[in-house]
């Protein structure tokens, strides 16, 4: 998976419209208007809930797409941040839960992921490439365990529960709607950063260090620093959707940070593409359709392995995802146009 | 410090103890600190720390016996890895599946033996198609390998838990390899005098030979053979291989067949020992990575080092610290990369 | 401008994402959400949990008071999150008012914390046996006519001290909350009978080899109290009987359930003979449970017997049915005169009389039983005696028993 660096030459100077591209704001009035047409349960369950796994497919495909880190872990780093919320905010586990008013603790939380997500960083760009993705496994797992085996900070194999999403300025987030809305602002916001970092100084030297990493060394740049940087940035993203995602079940316990839940993640940003930060919030659509009517149609029994090939065919076929056959079946579309640094 | 490595002088001349010769000492200290620990009668303070000398040399040896197993799986992964740069993520499906048809030979024809055959020539026939069929498609991309093995082994786990559902089965032990046998370690001592010797699961013993036997049989091969030095020069430069006129594509096939065969004969004696059942997949895959992330990627000898590193870890962590124990091993994995990135026995490449 | 892939990609989501208003039940039908492990390592317990589901269901031939009843299956692999995604869909996806499930402890938790947002819908246990789920901060909607994992230890401890003459037990559980249970239900008794529990061995989940801890445990114990369950129990007493062990074995709920009994291999060797207690026996020859074995066994793919995961789902789908049937299938005023009627039903089950506690807890009959082997070689859990009518606190009064506090790794004690 090695893209190569593509030069940004822009033309001319488009109006704003242009910038932000006909797609993007239909796409958004549809998403803003989405509402409207849809029942409570598929604003937060198949809504909300894949704009929250969109976003931790987005920080994996930051650091796999952009950085070349296949990582494993960014269920953990969202799981950080969840039991920060659980243990900063309030819970009804009888344990710990200072009270800390939200807007206290959702940061608090963001950022402990975030230094979390530098850390296993840190470990784990001392190695190359195809070590990432084994130690994060094991990194995640080793969380995983610690978090079940211990009560005195995580409550053990039972976890948390009775954590309520926050209600401010007049709006109950607990309210489908405005929990919808909430995610969708946070992933636009995520979605755009992303976007706009790509083209940013640091986005294009980490696409540099992605693609020829001894060259940039060897221009000076501080390569593990870049690298941890990304899984900083990464952290932040997976945070907040981590946040979410406590606000979102209202509990967090070891299932939710398992080696299960890692690798949905991983499924969920290569069925939906590593190249275009879209890619990740298609792919969680389609898993977590997937995930909740397969047992209406195929019986939950062969759910895995329908997924499971679906992946496998996706990878074999279409590297860059769904959004790679959308490309291959629509040939007259420049392919360009969804690469990162464009 | 790989498998290639030839006997060298010592590193350092000169007057004074040499590096080599300190840390000789210090192992030469190990063994012996451990050898009177096993055969020692201890007195009471030391078992009142180690709550009993029965637990403790029970631990040490379910340890090495466990490490023995680790060794198993994890040689074939850390080879396929070293000549392929092939991250397999369904090693540890084929650990499953070998216990599995290993269980339903063995239990159909009666015949332990042939299980283990089985488990071993299934298996090994499967990773040749698997290499051929699937990874050979994507060579030199790492990540797609990497990330197609994981395809595999979520529709393997599925499939597996279809056809035999998610009961747990257990491989009859033959006679001849049942029961316990008394070790001539005293682990206490009555009051009338007499002494209580330890009793240790006879299978277990032989799984550990085994795993010795297999070892040994691993290092020859790729020390003395045509078709292990040319495994040992693909590790080095697999470029180099290819252009020397080897067909690289029989080596690698070779190596999956014996990988992914060595993984299956774990399961069924692995199976035996313990049981088989859905999750052991993830867990001797698990366990693979670290013992290869800690002993050195593409090192067998890495591989035996970590595997008695975090069989002994995971035993004694069961025993004095059950809470942590299983966290332990991490512990290990991690400190070993961030004092020496590429495993102990690694290369830095 | 390339901008037509996204705008059809914008349409494809907006059209495939309108959703289908919620499908009402037709007036002729009721829907009843099963909520169970179909999909994990659990796959097993669930499907068995689906048997005893439909044996009611089939009991009163698929229709109360007039209705056909439509049973919507809802999967979870074990994990409370996914227990609550699956309980969400079928409340708010299908309109299920009537919900069984779920299958264990962590699980069930999760689902009492669910049913309190949405209170017009009955939600009833299925097997899941966490103490607090009814105990402590209960829902109002949730009923649990099966008993938790410390009822199912009624009568054991006293009998291991008395009639067995154990005084010094020790015990290997798994390290969570349903096993922290059965300890505490064991150990409530047998402490208060006089016995000494010196050593707690708590397995982190997952581990197989038990042959290090089996070493660990002290040998002046006369017994070992095993609460572990499954794989976890199999690998536990094959290795148990590979070591050689002597001390004879107690046995908790699941660790001598069917889907134990029914493994290959020696570990029969040392089971013969465990005595263990729990909401069913199998050697039970009352004519409603031989009956209820009948109906059981005609599902498909059934056990020699049916496991305890059956029965529970059996008697919460069954009381369900009783409710419905009471109501004249009438849950159009959210459900408030089925849970009314719920709350005071009391009715004969194949394992003797079930009511509620004011938790909406049951009280019933515990069994205790001893393995023994069949004429046709296979392992059944004999009836040795029928401890009535035990309620949540063991008898003990309310008060002294809150004061026990949670089940814990650590509590109770009695070294």
């Amino acid at each position: 998976m090695t893209i190569s660096l593509q030069s940004t030459p822009v033309a001319t100077q488009p109006n704003w419209l242009d910038k932000i591209g006909a797609g993007h704001i239909l796409l958004g009035i549809a998403l803003v208007l989405y509402p409207l047409v849809a029942s409570d349960f598929f604003l937060t369950q198949i809504g909300g809930y894949s704009l929250i796994f969109g976003m931790l497919g987005l920080s994996l495909m930051m650091l796999a797409g952009y950085g070349g880190m296949v990582s494993l872990a960014q269920i953990t780093v969202a799981g950080i941040a969840a039991y920060c919320i659980a243990i900063f905010g309030d819970n009804n586990s009888h344990l710990l839960g200072f009270g800390w008013p939200w807007w206290i603790a959702a940061p608090v939380a963001i950022l402990i992921a975030a230094i979390a997500s530098s850390l296993i960083g840190w470990i784990s760009v001392r190695t190359e490439g195809i070590y990432t993705i084994m130690i994060t496994l094991a990194i995640a797992t080793a969380t995983f365990y610690f978090a079940q085996q211990n009560y005195a900070i995580f409550n053990g194999h039972s976890g948390y529960a009775g954590i309520r999403a926050p209600a401010f300025w007049g709006v109950n987030s607990r309210d489908p709607k405005a929990f919808y809305y909430l995610c969708l602002g946070f992933s636009v916001l995520a979605y755009a950063a992303i976007l706009y970092g790509s083209r940013s100084t640091f986005g294009l030297t980490l696409q540099a260090i992605r693609d020829n990493p001894r060259r940039m060394r060897a221009l000076g740049f501080n390569v593990t620093a870049h690298k941890v940087f990304a899984w900083f940035l990464a952290g932040i993203i997976g945070g907040l959707g981590g946040v979410l995602l406590v606000w979102f079940n209202g509990r967090v316990s070891p299932g939710t940070i398992g080696v299960d839940a890692a690798i949905d993640v991983l499924i969920i940003a290569v069925i939906g593409g590593l190249r275009h930060p879209i890619g990740p919030f298609l792919g969680a659509l389609v898993v977590v359709l997937m995930q909740t009517f397969a047992i209406d149609l195929v019986g939950a029994e062969r759910f895995n392995t329908l997924i499971g090939l679906v992946f496998l065919v996706i990878v074999f076929i279409s590297p860059d995802g769904i959004l790679g056959l959308w490309a291959k079946f629509k040939p007259n579309f420049s392919q360009e146009s969804l690469r990162p640094g464009r | 410090m790989s498998i290639l490595d030839r006997p060298s002088s010592s590193g350092i001349s000169g007057g004074g103890v040499s590096r080599r010769q300190a840390w000789g000492l210090f192992w030469l200290l190990v063994a012996a600190l451990v050898a009177w620990l096993v055969f020692a009668v201890w007195p009471d303070w030391l078992n009142a720390i180690l709550i009993s000398k029965k637990a403790f040399v029970s631990a040490i040896l379910n340890g090495i016996t466990l490490a023995g197993l680790y060794f198993l799986v994890a040689s074939g992964f850390t080879l396929i890895f070293g000549l392929m740069r092939n991250v397999n993520l369904a090693h540890g499906s084929l650990y499953l599946l070998g216990a599995y048809i290993g269980y339903e030979v063995a239990s159909r024809t009666g015949y332990w033996l042939l299980g283990v055959a089985a488990g071993f020539i299934v298996l090994a026939a499967i990773g040749v198609v698997m290499q051929v069929v699937v990874f050979r498609r994507l060579e030199g991309d790492d990540l797609r390998q990497t990330l197609v093995s994981i395809g595999i082994s979520i529709v393997a786990a599925d499939l597996m838990l279809a056809v035999w559902a998610g009961g747990t089965y257990q491989i009859a032990v033959p006679e001849w390899l049942d029961g316990a046998v008394t070790l001539p370690v005293i682990t206490a001592v009555r009051s009338n005098g007499a002494s209580v010797f330890l009793t240790y699961p006879f299978y277990r013993i032989a799984v550990l030979a085994a795993a010795i036997v297999i070892g040994i049989g691993l290092w020859l091969m790729l020390n003395k053979t045509r078709v292990g030095m040319m495994i040992r020069a693909g590790v080095d430069d697999r470029a180099m291989l290819s252009a020397s006129g080897v067909n690289v594509h029989a080596v690698f096939a070779i190596v999956f067949a014996v990988g992914a065969g060595l993984a299956g004969f774990a399961g069924v004696v692995g199976g035996s020992a313990l049981s088989v059942a859905p999750g052991e997949d993830i867990r001797y895959l698990l366990a693979s990575l670290v013992v290869v992330i800690v002993g050195g990627m593409g090192s067998i000898s890495g591989a035996a080092i970590g595997a008695l590193l975090i069989g002994l870890a995971e035993q004694l962590g069961l025993v004095y610290f059950p809470t942590y124990g299983v966290v332990l091993t991490f512990i290990i994995m991690v400190v070993t990369l961030a004092i020496r990135p590429q495993g102990i026995m690694g290369k830095s490449r | 401008m390339k901008m037509h892939r996204r705008t059809l990609l914008a349409l494809a989501l907006a059209s495939g994402l309108t959703a289908p208003s919620l499908a009402l039940a037709a007036d002729d039908t009721i829907k009843i959400g099963l909520l169970a492990t179909f999909e994990g390592p659990f796959t097993v317990l669930g499907e068995d949990s689906e048997r005893g589901a439909m044996t009611a269901v089939e009991e009163v031939a698929g229709t109360v008071a007039g209705k056909k009843i439509e049973i919507v299956k809802g999967s979870s692999d074990a994990s409370p999150d996914s227990a609550v995604r699956a309980a969400r869909k079928l409340v708010e996806q299908d309109g299920v008012k009537v919900l069984i499930g779920p299958l264990s402890g962590d699980e069930g938790l999760a689902v009492k914390d669910y049913a309190k947002t949405q209170p017009t819908v009955t939600f009833l246990n299925g097997a899941s046996a966490a103490q607090d789920t009814t105990f402590r901060d209960p829902a109002p909607n949730f009923f649990r006519f099966g008993t938790d994992g410390a009822q199912w230890m009624a009568g054991l401890g006293t009998y291991a001290f008395k009639d067995k003459g154990y005084k010094n037990v020790a015990t290997v559980a798994e390290d969570y909350s349903f096993p922290y249970t059965q300890v505490f239900g064991f150990m409530a008794e047998f402490c208060k009978a006089g016995g000494h529990v010196p050593s707690k061995s708590w397995v982190p989940i997952g581990n197989k080899d038990f042959s290090s801890v089996i070493a660990a445990i002290p040998e002046n114990v006369d017994a070992i109290y095993v609460a572990l369950g499954g794989a976890d129990a199999v690998n536990f007493l094959t290795q148990y009987q590979q070591s050689g062990g002597a001390a004879p074995l107690i046995g908790g709920s699941i660790t001598v359930d069917q889907t134990v009994l029914t493994a290959k291999g020696k570990l029969r060797d040392v089971l013969v003979g465990t005595p263990s207690a729990g909401p069913t026996a199998d050697t039970n020859d009352t004519p409603s449970w031989t009956k209820f074995v009948e109906a059981y066994k005609k599902q498909p793919g059934a056990f020699p017997s049916p496991s305890l995961f059956a029965h529970a789902y059996y008697i919460n789908m069954k009381a369900a049915l009783l409710g419905l049937d009471k109501v004249g299938g009438d849950v159009s005023d959210g459900g408030a005169k089925l849970r009314e009627t719920l709350s005071s039903l009391s009715f004969e089950t194949p394992t003797g009389k079930v009511s509620l506690d004011k938790n909406r807890n049951a009280i019933a009959d515990i069994f205790l039983t001893e393995v023994t082997e069949n004429e046709d070689g296979t392992l059944l859990n004999k009836l040795i005696k029928v401890v009535p009518q035990v309620n949540q606190t063991l008898g003990i009064a309310e008060a002294d028993f809150t004061a026990l506090g949670a089940v814990s790794r650590d509590n109770p004690s009695c070294p």
